[in-house]
This record gives C-alpha cells, structure tokens and sequence, in this order.
C-alpha cells in the first residue's frame, strides 16, 4: 500500500533527516514507528500524510505519489488536533463538514462521497456521545483523543496515522485506548501506523515495527512482533521480551 | 459579573454623585436628580436625534472597521511573508494616537458624517487588525496540519479554523476599543456638525451654560459606551460559547 523510496528529506539548514531510504508498508499491516526524539520518526508520519514533501525519492501511496494529504488517510496527533471551539460532536462532524464543503472533488473528498455529516454511531462507538456537546476544554485528554479518533474514523479512512496519539495519558487510559485503537484497526480493516518513543506501546501495538535512530536514516531497521494486538498479550512472556529486545536494539542504533 | 452587581455599583455611583453635589453646591455640578429630570424632558426635545446620529457613526465605523481589518488582520497573520512587509507599518503607526489626525482628516473629507467615521474607523481598524493577526499566527501548527490532513484546503481552513478563530479577537478589539472611540467621537462631533452628543454637550457646556442639559449629553454618551459596552458581552456569549464554558 505504501511504498518509501529512495526517500531523503532535509529541513532547511540542517543535515538530512532520511537518506535514500526504502521502507513498504503493505494493505492492512499494524506498524509502530519506534525511535528516541529527534530521529525523524514524526517527520516520516508527516511525509507519509502529504504534509511535507521529500527533498528527492518519493513516497506512494496505493501507487500514487503524495502531492497533497489524502481523503483516506486519517491523522491523529498528540494533542492540539481539535478545534477548541467547536463541540465534541461538532469537531467529530469536521471531517465530513470539509468534504461536503468542497464536495466530492477526488482532491479534497473522495469521488464517490455521499454528503453526510452523521457521526452518531462513531460517538456511541467510542463511548462519548454523553459528552456530545462538551468543549474540548471540558473534557479530559482521553476522551478528547477519542473525538480525534471518531471524526477521523468518520471519514472512513484506509489508512490510520497516529503520531504520539496517547503518550499524554496516564496509564489505563492510554492502554484503554491502545486497545480500542487496534480493536477499531482490526474493525475497519484499516492500515495502522503508531509513531511513538514508548518501546511498550510499540510493543503493544505494532506487529511490525521500524526503528529510527540518529538521523541520516538510511536503511530501515525492522522488527516482526506477530504477537501484538492478539487479547492479553501485555500479560504474556513473550511481550515482555520484545520490550527487552527493543530496548537493547534502540540502545545499539 | 451578575446583574445585581452591576446595579448595586450603579447606585453607589449615584450616591457618590449625589453626596459630590451637596458639597459642591454650584450650578456646574447638578444633582443626579435634577439631570434625570431634564435627560427625561431632553429626550422630546432632540437628544435622541444626537444620540442616534452618535450611535450611528459608531456603529458604521465598527462594521466597517470589522469589515476591512479582520480580513486583513487574518491574511497577514496566515503569511509570514506579507506579514514581513507589513509588520514595520503597523508597528508605526499602530501607537499613533488616531486623535491627532481630526484636524487633517477634516481637511481632507469636509463635513459630514464621513470623517467622523473615518477617525473611528482608524483607531478600531488598527486593534481589530492587530489582534486577529496575532490570534491567526498562533493558531498551532499541529491544529493546522490535522484539519489540513482531513482534506481542507485553504478555503475550508478560513471557514473552519481562521474565521472562527479570529471571532474572539475581534469582540476583544472591540471591548478594548469602545471607551477610546467614544472619547474620540467626543472630538470629532465637536467640529463641522449640528448633530450627535459631542456637539449637544458642548453646546450646552460651554455656549448655552445649560449644565443639567450638558450632564444629561454626558449621561447619553455614558449610556451609548455601555449600551455597545454591554452589546459586545452579548456577542462574546452569542458567538463564543466556548470561552463561557471552559
């Protein structure tokens, strides 16, 4: 589905970030991007949403080359990502007010977009539609980052690209909604691609993971995980030594 | 603040009013009493013909400063580059009290209600621009690419981020705004004009020495301040809800 090639990207005035890197992601795949800060991994989430462009290489997308952010690629930032003055059931609609908006234009929206803005199910689904009409600053972190996740699962998107999504949350919540976020992946038969630097997250959520180390990145280091996502896999042996492999394998980059 | 606060601050005020003119005993300081009395008898006899060709002008030049500077404000807050080569004007001429122009922009509009308008026009263009600029480049970036990534282009991100980003930031201009204009249309309505509540107040002040007449004139425009004073907290509540709630 998504094919990195010969990617090199550089911001001005500073070295490269990636270097004639190659990495595929295919249809489906749960992919955690794992690496300390300042390795590049959010800068290749934002190459991957079309939000930045390679400085050479190209990325593709279902073989098309990114040259704008795609109608089925769905975003989900840390925080921030929601419009404080909207409401919960307001800012869940966004997705689906911009592309009646433009209409279905294949740019903006897809081709065959029916104009709609009901987001009712995906509230219930996410268990918020109690707060429907609360302000993002009347909710908490979780619940707001479940609203990022109802207005972009609103869209119906093929592709999930997560950066950070949950590392402001204290620990339930966030392993609440790490399983609900894989639950919803599995669902809607979504690719899912996580940037985080918490080695357990990557753990938990990727059964593939990358790892990026100091910038240039040039040849992708990857990790099979096939036990991620499966029930109970936090409580098994077998996690608890992938989170030691990682932990050795980030050391060593 | 409650409505029974702002009552209770209101009597105060009269009582201290009252208690100022026991002591000062003179014609140039009326009771409250009395200037109710006459503001009454002056609302049949013309001060509501000054007071809504004051309101008028004041209005004109908040549409028309809401009109010009929020978009503009909104442009040079969304690009660095144009806000580069604006920035230094604004950074001029923003501290330019606004006041010192009415002699010149008589000069160059002549009488009638336009220069007065003008004068207006300037002082609220300058902080309503300066405001919604300052709010439209601290939008986050994050907030940004995220609306951006659902497909929004520049126009969906004016209707949906910009505009109602920038709504605060203009009912703030015009909070801050409001007693500097109307101090300003104090000024302007002193020359070239038979009509508004600067005019009636210094006419009664200082050629007809009516000064009960003169203090219901102050009252109108006291009245006019927090009429739009309080219009302003109607809008903030009406169209930012948000701000309310958190």
């Amino acid at each position: 589905m998504i094919h990195v090639r010969s990617l090199t990207f550089a911001y001005p005035n500073n070295p490269p970030v990636f270097r004639d890197f190659n990495w595929q992601v295919e249809r489906g795949e749960a992919w955690a991007v794992l690496g300390p800060s300042g390795c590049g991994k959010t800068t290749l989430l934002y190459l991957l949403a079309g939000l930045v462009f390679p400085s050479s290489g190209c990325v593709q997308v279902d073989g098309q080359p990114l040259t704008r952010p795609r109608p089925q690629s769905g975003l989900i930032l840390q925080e921030y990502g929601l419009l404080p003055w909207a409401t919960v059931r307001q800012n869940a609609e966004l997705g689906l007010r911009i592309r009646t908006f433009y209409g279905p234009d294949g740019k903006h929206a897809p081709e065959d977009f029916q104009p709609t803005v009901t987001v009712d199910p995906w509230l219930v689904r996410l268990g918020i539609d109690w707060l429907a009409d609360k302000y993002p600053g009347q909710i908490s972190g979780g619940q707001r980052q479940r609203t990022a996740i109802a207005r972009t699962l609103a869209v119906k998107p093929d592709l999930l690209l997560m950066d950070e999504p949950f590392s402001s949350l204290d620990a339930p919540t966030r392993e609440g909604l790490q399983t609900l976020t894989l639950e919803l992946a599995a669902e809607q038969g979504l690719t899912l691609i996580i940037v985080t630097h918490a080695i357990e997250e990557a753990a938990i959520m990727g059964r593939r993971i990358l790892l990026l180390g100091t910038p240039p990145n040039t040849e992708p280091t990857i990790i099979d995980n096939p036990g991620a996502g499966q029930p109970d896999y936090r409580e098994t042996v077998g996690y608890l030594e992938m989170c030691r492999n990682l932990r050795s394998r980030l050391e060593a980059l | 603040m409650s409505r029974r606060a702002i009552l209770l601050a209101a009597l105060v005020l009269l009582v201290l009013w009252q208690v100022a003119s026991m002591l000062v005993n003179k014609a140039i300081l009326p009771s409250p009493l009395k200037v109710a009395q006459v503001f009454i008898t002056e609302l049949n006899d013309g001060l509501v013909t000054h007071f809504l060709a004051s309101l008028w002008r004041v209005l004109a030049s908040m549409g028309l400063a809401i009109l010009f500077a929020a978009p503009a404000g909104l442009i040079l807050g969304q690009s660095k580059s144009l806000d580069n080569v604006f920035s230094p004007m604004i950074y001029l001429l923003y501290p330019v009290p606004k006041v010192v122009l009415v002699p010149v922009v008589l000069l160059f509009l002549g009488i009638g209600d336009l220069p007065k308008i003008t004068i207006i026009f300037l002082i609220l263009f300058f902080q309503i621009l300066v405001l919604v600029r300052d709010q439209a480049a601290a939008l986050r970036p994050e907030l940004l690419q995220s609306v951006c990534s659902l497909g929004a282009g520049r126009r969906a991100l004016f209707r949906f981020v910009y505009l109602p980003a920038s709504l605060p930031a203009v009912l703030t201009a015009l909070r801050q705004s409001i007693g500097t204009s109307i101090a300003v249309l104090y000024v302007a309505e002193l020359f070239a004009t038979q009509k508004g509540l600067g005019y009636y107040i210094y006419l009664n002040g200082s050629t007809l020495l009516n000064y009960p007449a003169m203090y219901a004139g102050v009252v109108a425009m006291s009245l006019l301040g927090l009429g739009l004073y309080f219009g302003v907290d109607w809008l903030e509540r009406r169209l930012t809800p948000w701000q309310m709630a958190t």
